[in-house]
C-alpha cells in the first residue's frame, strides 16, 4: 500500500496524519464543554431534582402508608375485642335463657307429675270401689241362687248355713 | 488497488473510513476548518441533549419510557462513581458522567453505516486519556500534598521489594494514558476495520452469504463493545480518580 | 511481490503480531472463566465484583490491541 499513489492511499493510516490533529483535538474541547456545560446547568440538576422528589414523595408515601397500617391495626384490634364482648354477652344471654327456660320446665313437669299421681290415686280409688261392690253382688247372687236351687230340689234352705256355705266356697275361690 | 496487479476483485480500503475531510471541499485543515469530525461530533451532542434534556422537560414523577432511560443512565453512572471513589468522589460526578456520554454516543454513533467514527483516532482519544490523567495528578497533588507520592510505596509489602514495586508503580502509573486511550482507539479502529474487510468480501458472488453472516455478526459484537469499552473508560476514570482521591493502599 | 523483501517482512510482521491476538484472547477469556468460576461458588459476592470483572478484561485486552495495532501499523504506516 505504501507503493499506491492516490489521495486515499497517500494518508496510510489515518490515526496518524498528524496534521488533522489539531483540528480533532480543537472540535474535541468544542464539543466535551458543550456536553459539560449542557450535562451540569441542565440536564443533572433536572434529573437530580426529579430523583430526589420521586424519592421524598416514596418515603412520604412509605410513612403515611406505615401510619394508615398501624390505624388499620387499631381498628381491627377494636373490632375483634368488640365481637369478644359481643360473643361473650351473646353466651351469657343464651346461658340465662336456658336457665330460665329449665326452670319453667321443672316446675311445669313437677305440676304435670303431681296432677298425673293425684289422677291414678283417684282411679285406682274407684277400682278398688267398683270391684268391691262387684264381690257383693257375687255373693249376693251366689246366696239366690244357691237358696233357688236348694228349694227346688225340695229343702227347706237354712238361711244360715246356706251363707255359710256360700261364704266359704267364695274364699276357696279368691 | 489489487485489482491491476494480481487479478483479485476484492479491492481492500478498511481504513479509508477513518479519513478526516473537510465538511465544505477543499483539502487544507486547518485547526478551526469543519471536518466531518465537527459533524459527527455535533451528532453527538445532539444525542446527549436528545437522551438528557428533552426526555425530562416534563419532570414527571411518574417517568414515562423515555425519561426511564435518562434516569437509567444517570443512576447508573452516579453509582458507578459512589461505589468506586466513594462519597468524596461524588461531586467530580458532572466529569465522569461528560465523558461518558461523549463516548458511549461517539462509539454508537459511529457504528451507524457510512459513519465516521471519532473515538477511533487517537488524536481524539489520547486527548481525554491525558485531560483525566493530568487532571487527577494535580488533584492528587493539590488534595494530599506529597503524601500522593504514597501510591507508589506499598507500605503493605515487605521493605525489601519496595523499591522494586515503587518502580513498576511508577511505570505502570505513567503508561495508564497510553493505554487508556490506545484501548478505546484501538477498540474502535478494530472493529470498523474487520467489519469493512468482511464487508468487502461480499464483492464476490460465492462468499457474499459469508461475508453478510460475518458482517452481521461482528456488528452484534461491535454494538457490545461500543456500550463496554465506553464502560472501561469510564470506570478506569473513576479507579484513577479513587487514587488521586486516597492514595493510601 | 517481485523480490520486495521489506514487504514480505511487513506482511509476515503483521501476521505474527495477530498471535499477540490470540493469546490476548485466552487472556480475556482466563478473567472471564475464572470470574464466572468464582461467581459459582459465591454467587452473592459476584453482583459487587463485575466492576473489577470488567477492568480485568479491560486491562487483558488492550494487551492484544496493542499488537492488533502494531499490525495495523505494519500494514499501512511503515
Amino acid at each position: 500500500m505504501a507503493t499506491e499513489s492516490g489521495a486515499a492511499e497517500a494518508v496510510g493510516m489515518p490515526q496518524l496524519d498528524f496534521s488533522t490533529f489539531p483540528n480533532q483535538i480543537f472540535w474535541l474541547v468544542v464539543t466535551i464543554v458543550v456536553i459539560y456545560f449542557i450535562l451540569s446547568r441542565v440536564a443533572l440538576p433536572r434529573i437530580g431534582a426529579v430523583l430526589a422528589e420521586r424519592q421524598g414523595s416514596i418515603t412520604n408515601d412509605i410513612a403515611a402508608a406505615e401510619e394508615y397500617k398501624l390505624k388499620a391495626k387499631e381498628a381491627e384490634e377494636a373490632y375483634n375485642k368488640a365481637l369478644a364482648d359481643a360473643r361473650t354477652e351473646a353466651q351469657r344471654i343464651v346461658a340465662e335463657a336456658k336457665a330460665e327456660i329449665q326452670a319453667d320446665l321443672d316446675q311445669a313437669i313437677a305440676k304435670a307429675d303431681a296432677e298425673i299421681s293425684a289422677q291414678a290415686a283417684e282411679s285406682e280409688k274407684r277400682i278398688g270401689e267398683i270391684r268391691e261392690s262387684a264381690m257383693d253382688s257375687v255373693t249376693e247372687v251366689a246366696k239366690e241362687t244357691t237358696k233357688a236351687i236348694v228349694a227346688s230340689f225340695g229343702g227347706k234352705a237354712d238361711a244360715r248355713s246356706v251363707n255359710a256355705a256360700v261364704n266359704a266356697r267364695l274364699k276357696d275361690m279368691s | 488497488m489489487a485489482t491491476e496487479e494480481s487479478g483479485s476483485v476484492f479491492s481492500f480500503h478498511p481504513m479509508d473510513q477513518f479519513i478526516v475531510k473537510p465538511l465544505f471541499g477543499g483539502t487544507e485543515i486547518h485547526w478551526y476548518t469543519p471536518t466531518n469530525v465537527t459533524f459527527w461530533m455535533a451528532l453527538t451532542v445532539l444525542c446527549v441533549v436528545l437522551l438528557l434534556v428533552v426526555t425530562t422537560r416534563k419532570r414527571a414523577t411518574i417517568p414515562s419510557r423515555s425519561q426511564s432511560i435518562a434516569e437509567l443512565t444517570y443512576g447508573f453512572i452516579y453509582k458507578m462513581v459512589e461505589d468506586v471513589t466513594g462519597k468524596d468522589g461524588v461531586k467530580y460526578f458532572p466529569y465522569i458522567m461528560t465523558l461518558f456520554l461523549f463516548v458511549l454516543f461517539a462509539n454508537f454513533l459511529g457504528l451507524v453505516p457510512m459513519a465516521f467514527t471519532t473515538t477511533s483516532h487517537i488524536a481524539v482519544t489520547a486527548t481525554l486519556a491525558f485531560a483525566v490523567f493530568f487532571a487527577v495528578t494535580i488533584l492528587g497533588f493539590v488534595k494530599n500534598g506529597a503524601s500522593f507520592l504514597s501510591l507508589f510505596w506499598v507500605s503493605s509489602a515487605p521493605l525489601a521489594i519496595r523499591p522494586v514495586l515503587a518502580i513498576i508503580e511508577i511505570i505502570s502509573y505513567f503508561v495508564r494514558p497510553v493505554s487508556h486511550s490506545i484501548r478505546l482507539a484501538g477498540n474502535m479502529t478494530a472493529g470498523h476495520a474487520v467489519i469493512k474487510v468482511f464487508a468487502t468480501f461480499a464483492a464476490a458472488v460465492a462468499l457474499s452469504p459469508l461475508a453478510i453472516l460475518g458482517v452481521t455478526a461482528m456488528y452484534g459484537l461491535e454494538v457490545l463493545v461500543s456500550f463496554i469499552q465506553a464502560y472501561v473508560f469510564t470506570i478506569l476514570t473513576c479507579v484513577y480518580l479513587k487514587d488521586a482521591l486516597h492514595p493510601h493502599h | 511481490m517481485e523480490g520486495d523483501i521489506a514487504e514480505m517482512g511487513k506482511f509476515i510482521g503483521a501476521g505474527l503480531s495477530a498471535f499477540g491476538m490470540g493469546l490476548a484472547a485466552m487472556g480475556v477469556g482466563n478473567v472471564a472463566g475464572n470470574f464466572l468460576a468464582g461467581a459459582l461458588r459465591n454467587p452473592s459476592a459476584a453482583a459487587g465484583q463485575t466492576a473489577t470483572l470488567f477492568i480485568g478484561i479491560a486491562f487483558a485486552e488492550a494487551l492484544g490491541i496493542f499488537s492488533f495495532l502494531v499490525a495495523l501499523l505494519l500494514m499501512f504506516a511503515v
